[in-house]
């Protein structure tokens, strides 16, 4: 660990191993990112993509570059950046590393939201605004109901279990409610999707990652604080439930507005934050590094479906498959250490 | 009394539907060849009734098995992902093999419930692991697991118009070829967990003082386990997932018979099917003319009792 004091009461603490993963991190996604851009019917090199995005490509290139595929690989990143962020938000909040919004119900809540635009029919911009809508209020609803006196981490876990089950039961619900035609398409939306994304998809998102980021990352510090209990926490002056409850709020939005631009990518918040704490090295949470990481994953995991997979497939197959053998591993592993 | 309440759902059962049936005429039409409703009452209630029996006291006394087993409150075969299990391993073979209901259903989601339970009991059954842990890994377990379903139905359009029927639970897909195809695979499972009930009693009060009592734990732990999977499995491939009966019927039939065991699970078996009997009548009269799944109505109406009893309980503190 680095301190580095200036001559006034300013301190910056820096901890090189986070650090070099992090620079390493950022510097693969956006290798990952330039290769995802050369890529398509008319491909590109690497240098072409780097000419074009600088200004020096013909007419034709700027078009294809700046209109049709800066765009998917702009959602991606912004919905990976969300994820891994908001999973690292929630991870810390419940304290157990599988605290995901996956699990806690968020997810289930936008696809309730979007399945009843389905169901009643709707353009992708009342889809995409009512899987928003759906994820803010099953947010809202878990908090209150979860709340007795202040929010504790496991009550939210058990009460966002029970939420997410009963919603589970009402997706399924509407399935069958739709034709086929709308069924699939609801399904595509279900998995988490990139295809077809323009920037209209992506600006939303953006900006309120431009707001929430910075606003999550000054509360780390008390995130840190309230890990150690929430007496502790107090006693070292942070006011708990107030950060527990502006935590909660930004990590919700961030989950809401990535489903509302990809659909519920899933399993990204998940494993994100955990291969960032492990990457580190570090104790306790780590939000920058899981952004970047969550951002990686996510342009991986579509590079991964595009390229190397037969047919169509979503982004959401790979990241779900990928997860969720990452999450036996973790259940294995981490039952043995008795971390669980 | 508790038989007396399955025996009204039952009848209540085979009375509603989109054809009205008074509850008097049901007997008659029954037994009566000649009877207008006979085909009706005959065909299409009866085996929807039977399943519904035969699944719901499969889905309790897995319940009440599971609960005891893992000394855990929360515990259910819905949500630890026993049935999502069943379902993955479903899903995969209606794409893979198109297999289309049959006896290999069957096989298929039992294999699926076998790894689950496992898996999970490997990961709840130790002594550091809490209530709300084992919960939080089942639900882990069923997201992964629904994503892949998802992922499955994706890739294959038609799987995905027969499973997103299934998917939901209901007893509606039923005949008499699904209630017998399971029904020698729940008979194995109930006979099953009702012989472990005394052992499964000495277990409550730790490893040591069973054994002093008699009771062999390692041969009753893998006993239940192979009687939930039995039970979850079969429920499952017959009706789809369903969640929450397996929770809430033990909860609320131990408020009538205490703790033990020997009267907790008999007694399950004979209330949890008039849950699921009566969500499925609900169902039937909400959605006139057509109706509503009965996983939905379970979801609906057991979702908020679950959070109920979470918020009651000092389950949440841990």
């Amino acid at each position: 660990m680095i301190v580095i004091r200036t001559p006034g009461r300013l301190s910056v603490r820096l901890q090189p191993r986070v650090l070099a993963v992090g620079t390493v991190c950022l510097l693969l996604t956006l290798a990952v990112g330039v290769l995802a851009v050369g890529h398509g019917e008319y491909p590109m090199s690497p240098t072409d993509v780097l000419r074009t995005l600088t200004g020096g490509g013909s007419p034709a290139e700027e078009f294809i570059v700046t209109q049709l595929r800066l765009p998917r690989l702009a959602t991606g990143l912004a919905v990976g950046t969300a994820l891994g962020l908001a999973g690292a938000v929630f991870q810390s909040l419940v304290r157990n590393p599988l605290g995901s919004p996956d699990v806690l119900g968020f997810t289930q809540g936008s696809a309730t939201g979007a399945l009843v635009v389905v169901a009643v029919g709707g353009g992708s911009a009342v889809l995409a605004g009512a899987a928003a809508l759906g994820g803010i209020v099953t947010g809202l609803l878990i908090y209150l109901i979860a709340w007795r006196r202040g929010v504790h981490g496991y009550r939210l876990v058990l009460v966002g279990i029970g939420v997410s089950a009963i919603l589970t039961g009402v997706n399924g619900y509407l399935m069958t409610r739709v034709p086929l035609m709308s069924a699939s398409r609801a399904m595509l939306w279900l998995t988490g999707s990139l295809d077809g994304r323009g920037w209209s998809d992506a600006v939303p998102l953006l900006a309120a990652l431009a707001v929430l980021m910075p606003a999550l990352l000054a509360c780390a510090p008390a995130l840190r604080m309230t890990e150690l209990g929430d007496d502790a926490a107090s006693g070292l002056g942070v006011r708990v439930q107030r950060t527990r409850m502006l935590l909660l709020a930004g990590a919700v939005l961030l989950v809401a507005l990535s489903a509302a631009a990809a659909g519920p990518v899933p399993f990204v918040a998940l494993t994100a934050p955990h291969l960032a704490r492990r990457l580190t090295r570090s104790p306790g949470v780590t939000l920058l590094p899981a952004a970047v990481i969550g951002a990686l994953i996510t342009v991986l995991a579509d590079q991964v479906a595009l390229r190397a997979l037969p047919g169509q497939l979503p982004v959401g197959v790979v990241t779900g498959v990928i997860g969720g053998g990452y999450l036996v591993w973790l259940l294995a592993t981490e039952r043995r250490a008795g971390r669980l | 009394m508790a038989a007396l309440t399955l025996l009204t759902v039952a009848v209540l059962s085979m009375a509603v539907g989109a054809k009205p049936i008074p509850p008097g005429e049901v007997w008659h039409a029954l037994t009566d060849r000649d009877a207008a409703e006979y085909a009706v009452v005959r065909e299409l209630r009866l085996p929807r009734t039977l399943l519904g029996l035969v699944a719901g006291a499969a889905l309790g006394v897995a319940g009440a098995a599971m609960q005891a087993l893992t000394r855990n409150p929360l515990a259910d075969p819905g949500l630890l992902g026993i049935n999502s299990g069943a379902a993955a391993a479903i899903a995969t073979a209606t794409a893979l093999f198109g297999l289309g209901g049959g006896t290999g259903q069957v096989w298929f989601a039992l294999l699926g419930a076998a790894v689950v339970t496992v898996g999970v009991y490997a990961v709840g059954g130790g002594r550091t692991a809490t209530p709300a842990r084992l919960a939080l890994a089942g639900a882990a377990l069923n997201a992964a697991l629904y994503s892949y379903v998802s992922a499955v139905m994706l890739l294959d359009a038609a799987g995905l118009e027969r499973l997103r029927f299934w998917t939901v639970g209901s007893l509606a897909s039923a005949d008499t070829g699904t209630v017998l195809r399971v029904l020698p695979f729940i008979a194995v499972g109930l006979v099953v967990a009702l012989a472990a009930a005394r052992p499964l009693n000495a277990l409550a009060l730790g490893d040591d003082a069973a054994q002093a009592l008699g009771a062999r734990p390692a041969v009753t732990r893998a006993a239940v386990i192979i009687a939930i999977t039995l039970l979850c499995g079969a429920a499952t491939a017959a009706c789809g997932p369903i969640v929450f009966v397996g929770l809430l019927v033990p909860h609320l039939v131990r408020a009538l018979t205490g703790p033990d065991l020997r009267w907790l699970l008999p007694y399950c078996a004979l209330l949890a099917p008039v849950l699921l009997l009566g969500s499925d009548v609900l169902g039937r009269v909400l959605g006139r003319p057509g109706e509503l799944q009965v996983g939905l109505i379970t979801a609906v109406v057991g979702g908020p009792l679950f959070l109920a009893l979470v918020l009651r309980t000092r389950t949440a503190r841990s």
